[in-house]
């Protein structure tokens, strides 16, 4: 199995606060990870890194075994990495792309608090995320001439939303939806731009106990068929020790256990850090 | 589904040639110095402007002040362009300048690249301006149109601007005849073609795959981004294509007013048009249309009698007088903006269905009163 993403000490401040601490971390291929933590502990900070919303302060993140983000202001390498020529990661090189190029080399996700596009229809939100697969450029679009491509985005939309079971919904306002359909929206969303790893942000928040168990098994559909790898971040424990292959936990910012789902219930550590969020566990 | 949009494209199809039937039956018959036709002139000219802030404001969620700046840039460039060589060598125009010009083009072209040259404007300021987060952009429009309209004045480039002096006879409404003719082309029927096919452009802009990624920008930025579309690419291009209606607009207004000065394009006029799109209801082009030609018959036409002294029969020398009409105008301005808080429209456009259903419930109030 390669790797298909890796953290390398990777350190997001805000100001006087630490959000993330010299993460390192790896997801491979076919996996499915879970990032779990209490409250605050940097996690969905991760996220942001890796899909380049923030630029991380220190750490190197690596996509398929290439820099893709790179901050290294100290010049200090932690590790070398096996395979990867000098100069394409030399200390001195600052990679800092915006979040639509991380998308484009395959790298989709979900939002914590949800974020669709509110004036639209649920089809036209999955919609417009194939507009980044597009190859017409905007006078083809406009003139039509590209009409072909508008087709076959609407057939893969449809395919997509039928999959998700939201398709009797199409023509409802996203923002109209129960939690839960919106959640799946935002996964169906996701997923429009065809990704190779997916990245859920508490895809189970607000779901009941039914959804939720509907989720799991969810998510492990899409995984097989979309050959997909995921990494999620969730609260929900039942969930994560059932589906997840292995698990990072985080707490205020740092790295305090890693391994299977076994490993990580009995670590001493873990239980130590979700006393005060029992209600959670 | 398809059948319901075929009768729907039948329908939308129908009633526009039906306007554009009108104007020219009206055209054939009134007298050309009647007031509606400067209404429906002006009134076109101010949708299609309106339309191009809306594309930027309504759909794309930039907020730009420099409309005004991209139609002085537009009327300048159609003035300098189609004003015949020969008027630019004599010196009733180019006064006290000569003229570097050196050749004159026709309508169809000075249109064009008037709206190329705001187009390049654009381009250039959005450069620095679109990569900040969108009030920056506000701010840097409304300084880049004041600058620009210092700059058409100024001295040294009055040998193509004519400096702070008008520009006149170029190839105004009075002026265009029917190609290899010498039938001069129904003004207001050509403005109304000029206005429709560029609002059709914009109206098909709005509704491609483009068009979704505007609006996806609109809605949420961050989730657009992570959607894979390129925030700055296509701010640029919203941007761009706006300030090419702008620029095809301010043209049209030279054509409307035969003469084009730098005084023309305040920031006035920015904001005149801001307030009909928000009248008209942000992020609805049938609604910028409606409301530009309201706003105009209002301060155009319908008003005038408040400033004359005489107002629908009633004769009132002393009240009905200078400045009155502003004053009646701006409250009417205010109850459609306390009625309709979100614009006469809101964000959805005039349809067949959604009239009817209208007449109906006033009809219905009114049976049962
Ligand atoms: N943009 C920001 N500016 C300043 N501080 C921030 C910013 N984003 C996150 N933080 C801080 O970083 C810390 C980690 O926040 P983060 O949202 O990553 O936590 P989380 O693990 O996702 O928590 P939760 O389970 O509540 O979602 C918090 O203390 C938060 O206040
Ligand atoms: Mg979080």
């Amino acid at each position: 199995m390669s790797r298909i993403l890796e953290l390398d000490s990777v350190t997001m401040q805000f100001g006087g606060v630490v959000a993330v601490n010299d993460l390192s971390m790896h997801v491979d291929e076919g996996e499915i990870v879970a990032l779990i933590g209490p409250n605050g502990a940097g996690k969905t900070t991760a996220f942001n890194c890796i899909t380049g919303v923030y630029e991380p302060t220190n750490g190197a993140i690596l996509y398929k075994g290439n820099a893709i983000i790179q901050n290294h202001p100290s010049g200090k390498m932690k590790r070398l990495y096996a395979g990867l020529e000098p100069d394409k990661f030399s200390s001195s090189k600052v990679l800092n792309p915006t979040p639509d190029k991380i998308t484009k080399l395959g790298i989709a996700r979900t939002f914590q608090n949800i974020r669709l596009f509110r004036s639209m229809t649920v089809f036209d939100n999955v919609l417009t995320a194939m507009h980044m697969r597009m190859n017409a450029g905007i006078f083809s679009d406009v003139f039509r001439i590209s009409h072909a491509e508008e087709a076959r985005m609407r057939e893969e939309t449809e395919v997509l939303l039928r999959r998700q079971s939201l398709w009797e919904l199409r023509d409802e306002l996203a923002t109209s939806l129960p939690y839960g359909k919106q959640r799946r929206l935002e996964i169906a969303r996701a997923l429009a731009t065809k990704p190779q790893l997916l990245l859920l942000d508490e895809p189970a928040a607000g779901m009941n106990p039914q959804e939720t168990q509907e989720l799991a098994s969810f998510i492990h559909e899409i995984k097989d068929e979309y050959s997909l790898t995921v990494l999620m971040i969730e609260h929900h424990m039942d969930l994560v020790m059932r589906i997840s292959d292995r698990i990072y936990v985080l707490d205020f910012g740092s790295l305090i256990a890693e391994g299977t789902p076994k490993e990580v219930q009995s670590d001493q550590r873990v239980i130590d850090a979700y006393l005060g969020v029992a209600e959670n566990v | 589904m398809d059948r319901e949009k075929r009768n729907h494209f039948i329908r939308l199809f129908v009633a526009i040639a039906a306007v554009y039937g009108i104007v020219l039956v009206l055209e054939m018959t009134l007298r050309p110095t009647n007031m509606l036709f400067t209404v429906l002139k002006k009134g076109a000219i101010y949708s299609l402007v309106a339309v191009s802030v809306n594309l930027l404001n309504g759909f794309t969620g930039l907020f730009s002040l420099g409309q005004a700046g991209f139609m002085l840039v537009g009327a300048y460039t159609y003035a300098i362009l189609t004003m015949p060589v020969a008027v630019k060598a004599s010196d009733r125009v180019y006064r006290y300048y000569d003229c570097i010009v050196g050749f004159d083009t026709g309508v169809f072209v000075g249109l064009i690249a008037a709206g190329l040259a705001a187009a390049l404007f654009a381009f250039l300021i959005g450069l620095p301006v679109l990569r900040l987060k969108s009030d920056y952009l506000a701010i840097a429009t409304l300084g880049f149109a004041e600058i620009i309209r210092a700059v058409f004045q100024w001295d040294v480039l009055g040998p193509l601007t004519n400096g702070a002096n008008l520009l006149r006879e170029f190839k105004d409404l009075s002026r265009i005849t029917f190609p290899f003719t010498d039938i001069p082309v129904p003004q207001t029927f050509f403005v109304f073609t000029v206005c429709g096919i560029c609002i059709l452009l914009i109206v098909l802009l709005i509704n491609s795959s483009y068009g979704r990624a505007f609006k996806a920008i609109r809605d949420d930025e961050v989730a657009a981004e992570a959607m894979g579309i390129n925030l700055f690419v296509h701010k640029e291009l919203s941007f761009v294509i706006s300030s090419f209606f702008a620029g095809v607009s301010g043209a049209l207004l030279a054509m409307f007013q035969y003469t084009v000065q730098a005084q023309q394009f305040r920031s006035m006029l920015t904001y005149e048009i801001l307030l009909i799109v928000v009248i008209g209801g942000i992020g609805s082009i049938s609604g910028s249309c409606i409301a530009s030609f309201l706003y105009i018959a209002l301060s155009e036409w319908w008003l005038r009698g408040l400033d004359m002294g005489t107002f629908l029969g009633i004769h009132a020398e002393n009240i009905f007088r200078s400045g009155f009409r502003r004053l009646v105008f701006s409250v009417i301005i205010m109850v459609i903006v306390l009625f309709f808080s979100r614009g006469l429209m809101g964000d959805k456009e005039l349809s067949w269905a959604r009239t009817s259903a209208w007449l109906r419930r006033t009809f219905r109030k009114r049976e049962a009163v």
